[in-house]
C-alpha cells in the first residue's frame, strides 16, 4: 500500500474501498479463529476456493476473524444473503456452492437448530447466542480479513486516528476517554483516562504505551481473538493513546502460546508503517509512533505490569513493590502506560462516537460493553460480547444455552486465578466491576468457566492453588511458601486425610498471603479458596468430616461399581481398562475390584449404557 | 566437532544480527536458538553468553524462569495437553493419566527413544474446544481417551514406518 499524505488522502482512500466493497457481491466468509481451526476450518476454506473456481463462479472466499460462536464451528456465512451455516464439513462444501452460492437455496441440515423450539435459524443475528449481544468490539471480526489493511479501512478504520491528529489536543484526548469512562479490561478495572493523564504529566521520557496481550487467565481467550481477528483495532487504539501520553515507542507484549496473533499483529504492524499510519510523521504531521511486538515466555506472572516490563527488558518475569508506579516509572525506569488489548480496542470507539455515546451504554460505574469467553460445562461455548450489567443469569442461559445434558448449574468461575467461584443464588447478578468485586471474585480478563454438578469446588480450588504454585514467580514468602502449604492443605482434604479445623488454617493463610505479597498475583492468590469457602462450605465439610467426594471428582473418597441392570456384557470397559480392575464372563454384567480400580475414568468413557456409577 | 561449533556459532550469530545483539532481546533470541535446536543446549547458551556479553548466570536466569524452554532434549513430537480451567473441568486430569499411561512418561519428560515429549501448558486460549491436546502444533479438540490411543497410535506407526 502507498504512505497515505494526510487525513484528508485518508478519507478518500477510505471511500474508495468502501465503494469497492459492494454489498450485493456474493462472498463467502468463513471463521478462521481458533476454535474453528481445531475443527479444521482451513481445509473447509481450501475446499470452497477448489470449488467456486471449478464451477467457474466469480466469489470471493475471506477467511475472517473468530466470529464468537466456537461451539458450532466451522462456521460459514454466505452474503448477500446472510446465510448462516454452523458445523461445515469438507463433505458440505459441493452442496453449499452448487445449491447455495450459485443457486441461493439454503441448506436446511447446516442451519442452526434452537434447541428450545426445534427450529432453523438462517440468520447469525436471530441465533440465540447472538441476540443479546452488543458487539462493538468484537462485530468487525467477521467481516474482515486480518491479514488485509484494506478491510479494516473499509469499515472506516484509522478515522479515529485522523481525529486526533487533526481535531484533538493530547488534553481533549485524555479528556474524552476520561469522560466515557473506560476502565481497564484486563482485569483491575482502572480508569484509563486517569492513567494517561498521570502519564502525560509525569516527567521522564521516552515515554511508551504497551498492549498488553500476554492473557494468561486459563479459560480467557477473548484477547487472543481479538489480535487475531482484527489486530488494526488494537493498534489504531495505541496509536490514539500515544498522542494523548507523548510517546514515541510502543510494545505489544503476547504470549508464546499465541503464534497466529503475533503473526497478524506483525503483518499488521507492517501494513500499518508503509501505510504511513505508523512511523516517522504520521498522516504527514509532525507526531511519530512505532510499535514492536514482543513474546512472552510462557509465565502467566508478565501479565502483571511490573513483571511485564521485566520481560520486555530482557529479564526474568519478577514483580516490585507497587508503591513505584508504572505511570512515572514503568518500562526501563521511565512513565508507561500498560493497557490491556481489548482496553485499547475500545479508544478507537470512543474518539469516533463520543464519550457521551459510549458512556451510555453499561451500568453507573463500569461502561461499554466486555467479551466474555463463556466455557466449561455450558452449551454454547463462545465468545460473547454484552453491555456492562447483564446478569450472568442471561449469559449463561440466554446466550450460553443453559448446562448440558440436562445437569445441574453449580458454579460459575470469573477472573482467571485471582477470581471466584459464584453459586446460583447470586445468577441475577449483574456483571461489572465493582459487582463482581462485591461477592468476592472479580472480572479479570473475562473468562466464565461454568460448572455443573459434577465438578468439586475443593478441587476446583485445589487447581488454582496448583496453578498459582506453579506461576509464583517465588520473590515474596509468603506468596511462594504460603500457596504451596495451602495446596498441601487442600491435597490432603481431598485425599481423604482432611482435619477439623483446616478451613479456619486456610483463611488464616490466606490473609497474611494477601497481607503478605508485593503484586496482585499474591495479593489475590487465595480467592479461589476464599470464594469457594463462602458459597461452597458444605463441600468442605463433605470431605473432612464424612470423606465423602459429593461431585464424584475426589478419586481418594469415590469408588467405581457397575449397574447390574444397566450393563449389556458389551465388555468395552474390561477391554480399556489398565488395570483390569473392571473385569467379567461374557454375557455376565460386569463387576469392578475396587482394589485395583484407579478411577482413572475409562471404562465411564468407553460406556455407551452409563452403567458406571461413581459414589 | 570444530566445524559443528564454527556452525553452531554462525547460526547463532545470525540469530543475535536478528536483533542487533540487544541485550533485552534475550528471551526473543532464546526462542529462536529453541526453534533451531528444539531446546536450549548448555554449549550455545554458553556461546550465546560470549558472544552477548552477558554473564551466563544472566542466560540461565532467564532460561529456567520461562515455562516456554527448555533445557533437556526434547522429544521428535511433541504432545503439548492443555490444563487450563474450562479444560480441567472438561476431564483433562484423567486424559493428563491417559497421556502418561500411553507414552509411559511424565510431564516434562522425554519417552526414552527421544520420540515423545509430554508437556503441560496453562491454557492455550482454545477453551471452547476443551479438552484441548496441541499435538506437534496441530489443535485436537474434546479429546477422550479413544482420542489419545488413535493421535499417539498414528505417531508411533509412523515411527515405525520411517
Amino acid at each position: 500500500m502507498k504512505k497515505i499524505a494526510n487525513a484528508a488522502a485518508l478519507r478518500q482512500l477510505q471511500q474508495e474501498l468502501k465503494a469497492n466493497w459492494d454489498p450485493k457481491k456474493p462472498v463467502v466468509t468463513i471463521c478462521a479463529g481458533t476454535g474453528c481451526r481445531g475443527y479444521g476450518c482451513i481445509s473447509v476454506k481450501e475446499a470452497l476456493e477448489e470449488e467456486i473456481k471449478k464451477q467457474k463462479l466469480a466469489v470471493d472466499v475471506r477467511a475472517t476473524g473468530c466470529f464468537g460462536f466456537c461451539e458450532k464451528g466451522p462456521l460459514v456465512i454466505i452474503h448477500p444473503q446472510n446465510i448462516f451455516y454452523q458445523q461445515v464439513k469438507v463433505k458440505d462444501v459441493a452442496d453449499i456452492v452448487a445449491k447455495t452460492v450459485a443457486g441461493g437455496e439454503v441448506i436446511e441440515k447446516l442451519l442452526y437448530r434452537d434447541p428450545a423450539t426445534g427450529e432453523r435459524i438462517q440468520r447469525e443475528a436471530d441465533v440465540p447466542f447472538y441476540k443479546k449481544q452488543m458487539r462493538l468490539i468484537f462485530g468487525s471480526n467477521g467481516m474482515i480479513d486480518p491479514t488485509r489493511i484494506e478491510d479494516y479501512l473499509s469499515l472506516g478504520g484509522y478515522s479515529a486516528l485522523a481525529k486526533v491528529l487533526t481535531d484533538m489536543t493530547p488534553e481533549q484526548v485524555i479528556k474524552e476517554v476520561k469522560d466515557a469512562g473506560l476502565r481497564g479490561r484486563g482485569g483491575g478495572g482502572f480508569p484509563t483516562g486517569v492513567k494517561w493523564e498521570s502519564c502525560r504529566e509525569a516527567h521522564g521520557s521516552p515515554k511508551y504505551v504497551i498492549g498488553n496481550g500476554d492473557e494468561g487467565d486459563p479459560g480467557a481467550y477473548m484477547d487472543r481473538s481479538l489480535m487475531e481477528g482484527n489486530p488494526h483495532s488494537v493498534i489504531e487504539g495505541m496509536i490514539v493513546g500515544a498522542y494523548a501520553i507523548g510517546a514515541e515507542q510502543g510494545f505489544i507484549y503476547v504470549r508464546n502460546e499465541y503464534p497466529l496473533a503475533v503473526m497478524h499483529l506483525t503483518m499488521a504492524i507492517e501494513r500499518a508503517r508503509e501505510a504511513g499510519l505508523l512511523g516517522k510523521n504520521i498522516l504527514g504531521t509532525s507526531f511519530s509512533f512505532d510499535i514492536s511486538v514482543n513474546r512472552g515466555g510462557g509465565a502467566f506472572v508478565c501479565g502483571e505490569s511490573s513483571a511485564l516490563f521485566a520481560s520486555i527488558e530482557g529479564k526474568a518475569g519478577e514483580a516490585r513493590a507497587k508503591y513505584i508506579h508504572a505511570v512515572e516509572k514503568g518500562l526501563w525506569d521511565n512513565p508507561t502506560v500498560l493497557n490491556n488489548v481489548e482496553s485499547w480496542a475500545n479508544v478507537p470507539l470512543i474518539i469516533n462516537k463520543g464519550a457521551k455515546w459510549y458512556g451510555s451504554i453499561g451500568t453507573a460505574k463500569s461502561k461499554g460493553t466486555k467479551i466474555f469467553s463463556l466455557v466449561g460445562k455450558i452449551n454454547n461455548t463462545g465468545l460473547v460480547e454484552v453491555p456492562m450489567g447483564m446478569p450472568l443469569r442471561e449469559i449463561i442461559y440466554d446466550m450460553g444455552g443453559g448446562i448440558p445434558k440436562g445437569r445441574k448449574f453449580k458454579a460459575v468461575q470469573t477472573g482467571g486465578p485471582s477470581g471466584g467461584c459464584l453459586p446460583e443464588s447470586l445468577l441475577d447478578l449483574p456483571v461489572d466491576f465493582d459487582k463482581l468485586a462485591e461477592v468476592g471474585s472479580m472480572m479479570g480478563s473475562g473468562g466464565m468457566i461454568v460448572m455443573d454438578d459434577r465438578s468439586c469446588m475443593v478441587d476446583v480450588a485445589k487447581y488454582f492453588l496448583a496453578f498459582l504454585q506453579d506461576e509464583s514467580c517465588g520473590k515474596c514468602v509468603p506468596c511462594r511458601e504460603g500457596v504451596r502449604r495451602m495446596r498441601g492443605i487442600l491435597e490432603d482434604i481431598c485425599g481423604g486425610n482432611g482435619q477439623e479445623g483446616d478451613v479456619e488454617l486456610l483463611e488464616t493463610m490466606s490473609k497474611a498471603i494477601i497481607d503478605g505479597s508485593l503484586c496482585a498475583l499474591g495479593g489475590s492468590a487465595p480467592n479461589p479458596v476464599l470464594s469457594t469457602i463462602r458459597y461452597f462450605r458444605d463441600e468442605y465439610d463433605a470431605h473432612i468430616k464424612e470423606k465423602r467426594c459429593p461431585a464424584g471428582v475426589c478419586k481418594a473418597l469415590i469408588t467405581y461399581s457397575i449397574n447390574a441392570e444397566k450393563c449389556t456384557a458389551c465388555g468395552l470397559c474390561a477391554k480399556v481398562c489398565p488395570t483390569k480392575a473392571a473385569h467379567g464372563e461374557k454375557k455376565q454384567p460386569h463387576v469392578i475390584d475396587e482394589a485395583t480400580c484407579t478411577r482413572c475414568g475409562a471404562c465411564i468413557e468407553s460406556c455407551k449404557f452409563e452403567a458406571i456409577n461413581v459414589q | 566437532m570444530e566445524i559443528a561449533q564454527t556452525e553452531d556459532r554462525t547460526k547463532l550469530n545470525g540469530i543475535i544480527a536478528r536483533y542487533h545483539g540487544d541485550k533485552s532481546s534475550l528471551i526473543a533470541i532464546l526462542q529462536d536458538i529453541q526453534q533451531v535446536y528444539n531446546y536450549l543446549p548448555l554449549e550455545i547458551l554458553k556461546m550465546l553468553s560470549q558472544e552477548m556479553k552477558l554473564p551466563l548466570m544472566r542466560v540461565y536466569e532467564v532460561a529456567t524462569f520461562y515455562n516456554a524452554f527448555s533445557l533437556k532434549p526434547r522429544g521428535k513430537h511433541i504432545a503439548k495437553l492443555c490444563v487450563g480451567t474450562a479444560c480441567h473441568v472438561r476431564g483433562a486430569a484423567g486424559i493428563l493419566d491417559k497421556l502418561e499411561r500411553t507414552l509411559g512418561i511424565k510431564p516434562g519428560e522425554t519417552s526414552s527413544d527421544r520420540e515423545f515429549t509430554l508437556e503441560t501448558v496453562n491454557c492455550v486460549g482454545a477453551c471452547a474446544l476443551g479438552p484441548v491436546l496441541v499435538m506437534d502444533g496441530e489443535y485436537h479438540g474434546q479429546v477422550t481417551m479413544a482420542t489419545v490411543d488413535k493421535v499417539i497410535g498414528t505417531l508411533k506407526k509412523g515411527a515405525h514406518i520411517s
